[in-house]
């Protein structure tokens, strides 16, 4: 899709990069490249990118209907929602072996992990229920009654609250990360996909699929999580209906909020500071989730619809590549440094 | 709802004055609990018919019930974050009990009321509710109640013959099936949706090249010895038509058009009440997260949604959402609020439904099934429209006569 000399560019950047990465950490073995693991919906299976060259060098199996992935912070272990198996299960990202499953509650669809990795916040769209899983014990901790159907999942920087967007009620909970009850909701609009803090903690995005709209919330509120914007879409000749906000990222300096827009086949480019949409990049088909490269120079996105994922240059703010994956890739996640 | 202005100052004022003392304490409730009941009242009208054609017609007791169970169910548990609550009530009853069965719910309390039942039995309820009551059409198609017919209480959530047959013409135009074979039956409801068929073939510009009525004479429609019957008639019905791409069965009734796919006399694909079937929701649709909306469905009931099951559902939830976005469940509220931009719903059909301003019809795509699959969404790729590409099926603001929600 993407024209040779992009390509030429990028193999001319990776071996550049590479070369600074190898010189900078004084060890001169390219298989320290990072490694991009999909979940492939409809395939059944995760596809393994090499982000050093841009291949997908693997596809292994794995239970049904993956979408949810993650990854724990020391990059050992590879979290995958087998939706249709009402279960998580954990493989071993060195060679892809499985290790075992974790409860999960009917049918996860999303996870978040907390940040030292102890625990796992899994949305249960069947049950109205987030589930709180002990990844070490491989237990079942708490089971939170939310709204109709959740699904956007996202732990406060500070770790006091687990936000859960449920996409028939239209809100974001805000679940107390110590006696699990819901402290506040705020109404967005409608079927609030993904969620997502700033680094800092101050604002909370989250995502309305069929809204259309990215509502901004502002976690100093006088009586807490308030809603402050909404941010809507624009494309000259689609039509505002594809226009379908899910998967967003923002980079760690707090500066650019990337959201992924599902059918539209775009991701919008926000300038958090304004609150407008400044680009929208050109991707493949369906664009779902998306996820940085550990140095945040690179976003890959997954495209369902196309089969492959798109490689963003972040500086740059274009796409850059596009690789072929299994069917219907649904998440992406990247392994650390 | 709306104060006209100006007209009536010295009310105004005195409107003013009361609501000075009123709003506020209106307002102080609103903050943080805005606690309303709700109470919704779902009237099914049933009427004696035959045993259906195909055993997977057959009409389960809870029909259009159940729908408004699991809304009310997503309802309650939005209203359990917001201090609202829901209410449902359900009742089934003869045409001759109709309105009496009406009033009965609307005595009651429940001022929202969501009706199943044809288009005059719809259109008595909701005359003899008056202003009592914001009346919901969960499955008439008639599209007169959409036009000189239309009520300014009576809000149509179920698809119009206009709407479905325009859904099932943007296919066929897609496929370049062009020429017609239009076969009608003999009843007035076959009748009036053989018309959206001619009236959506010159909409779209396909031909109609050839027409026949299937006449229904009655008895039983089943029979062992049927299906060597069948064999044998559809074939010879279908004999010597002009030359067509496609079959296009209107058959409300339920009386031929299940036999004509494999049957007709030219081997051509069948669409309208049979074959490819334009429905406003179908248990095989997957797509927009409808496979957990259909696991939820059958966890509440044991069985398999049916299109009324999905109108009344999505009547509940068009109440519930005016309901957590008003903070009201008042009728004329409610209206005004589902009326205006703002409102907005997701649906499980892939885009937001709203509603049409000129006759209260709700906007949605329409499923187009083969009863295995859901093979198509209309509208179609490539029909704009300047409002929204929804517009394209159905009666548009300049087509429809309706003036009873003009303000």
């Amino acid at each position: 899709m993407w024209a040779r000399t992009s390509l030429r560019d990028l193999t001319l950047r990776a071996a550049f990069l590479a070369g600074v990465t190898a010189a900078s950490l004084s060890i001169a073995d390219p298989a320290l490249a990072n490694k991009a693991f999909v979940s492939n919906e409809k395939g059944n299976t995760v596809s393994v990118i090499d982000t050093g060259t841009w291949e997908a060098v693997e596809e292994f199996p794995v239970g049904n209907r993956p979408r949810g992935i993650g990854m724990s912070p020391d990059g050992k272990h590879l979290y995958v929602c087998a939706s249709d198996d009402d279960t998580i299960q954990v493989f071993d990202t060195s060679n892809d072996e499985f290790l075992w499953s974790l409860p999960s509650g009917p049918d996860p669809e999303l996870f978040v992990l907390s940040p030292d990795g102890s625990k796992l916040y899994v949305s249960n769209e069947d049950d109205n229920l987030v589930t709180v899983v002990d990844t070490a014990k491989k237990t079942v901790i708490a089971e939170i009654p939310v709204g109709v159907e959740p699904e956007g999942m996202a732990v406060s920087p500070d770790l006091r609250f687990v936000v859960n967007t449920s996409e028939t009620t239209n809100m974001a909970h805000f679940i107390s990360t110590e006696d699990y009850q819901i402290k506040h909701n705020v109404l967005v609009d409608q079927r609030p996909r993904y969620a997502r803090f700033t680094n800092d903690g101050t604002l909370l995005f989250v995502s309305s699929e069929i809204g259309g709209t990215v509502s901004v919330i502002d976690m100093l509120g006088e009586a807490g999580p308030e809603l402050v914007t909404k941010i809507g879409f624009e494309v000259p000749g689609v039509q505002p209906e594809w226009l379908q906000p899910v998967g967003m990222r923002i980079t760690s300096d707090n500066k650019w909020l990337f959201v992924a827009l599902g059918p539209a086949n775009r991701v919008a480019v926000i300038d958090v500071e304004s609150k407008e949409v400044v680009r929208y990049i050109l991707v493949g088909q369906r664009v779902w989730q998306l996820e940085f490269t550990p140095g945040e120079e690179y976003l890959l996105t997954t495209n369902g619809n196309s089969n492959d994922v798109t490689v963003i240059d972040v500086a740059a703010q274009e796409a850059i590549k596009s690789i072929q994956v299994g069917q219907q890739p649904w998440g992406v996640v990247v392994t650390p440094e | 709802m709306s104060l006209r202005p100006l007209s009536r100052i010295g009310v105004l004022c005195t409107l003013f004055a009361v609501c000075l003392a009123g709003c506020i304490a209106v307002a102080g409730a609103l903050s943080p609990a805005r606690a309303v009941e709700v109470k919704v009242g779902v009237l099914r009208i049933d009427y004696p018919v035959l045993v259906p054609v195909s055993r997977y017609d057959l009409t389960p007791d809870d029909l259009g019930f159940a729908g408004a169970r699991l809304g009310t169910e997503d309802n309650q548990t939005t209203g359990s974050f917001l201090g609202n609550d829901f209410s449902l009530e359900t009742l089934a009853v003869t045409p001759d009990d109709a309105v009496a069965a009406a009033r009965e719910l609307i005595g009651k309390g429940n001022r929202l009321l969501v009706v199943l039942g044809n288009g005059e039995d719809i259109l008595r309820v909701a005359d003899a509710a008056g202003e009592e009551a914001l009346v919901f059409n969960a499955s008439a198609p008639d599209d007169v109640l959409r036009d000189s017919e239309c009520r300014p209480n009576l809000i149509h959530v179920a698809p119009s013959r206009a709407m479905l047959a325009d859904a099932v013409a943007q296919f066929l135009i897609w496929k370049k099936w062009n020429r017609w074979f239009l076969i009608e039956g003999s009843n007035p409801d076959d009748k009036k949706l053989g018309e959206a068929y001619r009236r959506s073939a010159a909409k779209f510009g396909a031909k109609i090249v050839e027409e026949r009525v299937f006449e229904d004479t009655g008895g039983s429609r089943r029979s062992d010895s049927g299906m060597v019957l069948v064999q044998r008639q559809i074939p010879v019905f279908t004999q010597d038509a002009a030359e067509h791409d496609v079959i296009v069965a209107a058959d409300e009734s339920d009386v031929f058009a299940l036999y004509l796919p494999f049957h007709s006399w030219e081997p051509r694909p069948v669409a309208g009440s049979a074959g490819l079937r334009p429905v406003s929701f179908d248990p095989t649709t997957e797509a927009w997260g409808a496979t957990q909306f259909q696991r939820r469905f059958e966890k509440l009931t044991g069985r398999y949604i049916h299109p009324e099951d999905y109108n009344a559902w999505l009547a509940s939830r068009v109440i519930g959402e005016a309901v957590t976005r008003t903070s009201s469940a008042e009728p004329q509220a409610l209206k005004d609020y589902l009326l205006s931009d703002a409102f907005e719903l997701a649906a499980f059909k892939g885009q937001k439904v709203t509603f049409r301003p000129w006759n209260g019809q709700l906007r949605q795509p329409v499923l187009l099934t083969d009863s295995k699959i859901t093979v198509s969404v209309s509208p179609q790729e490539g029909f704009l429209h300047q409002r929204s590409p929804l517009d394209t099926m159905g009666l548009d603001e300049p087509e429809s006569a309706c003036k009873a929600f003009d303000s």
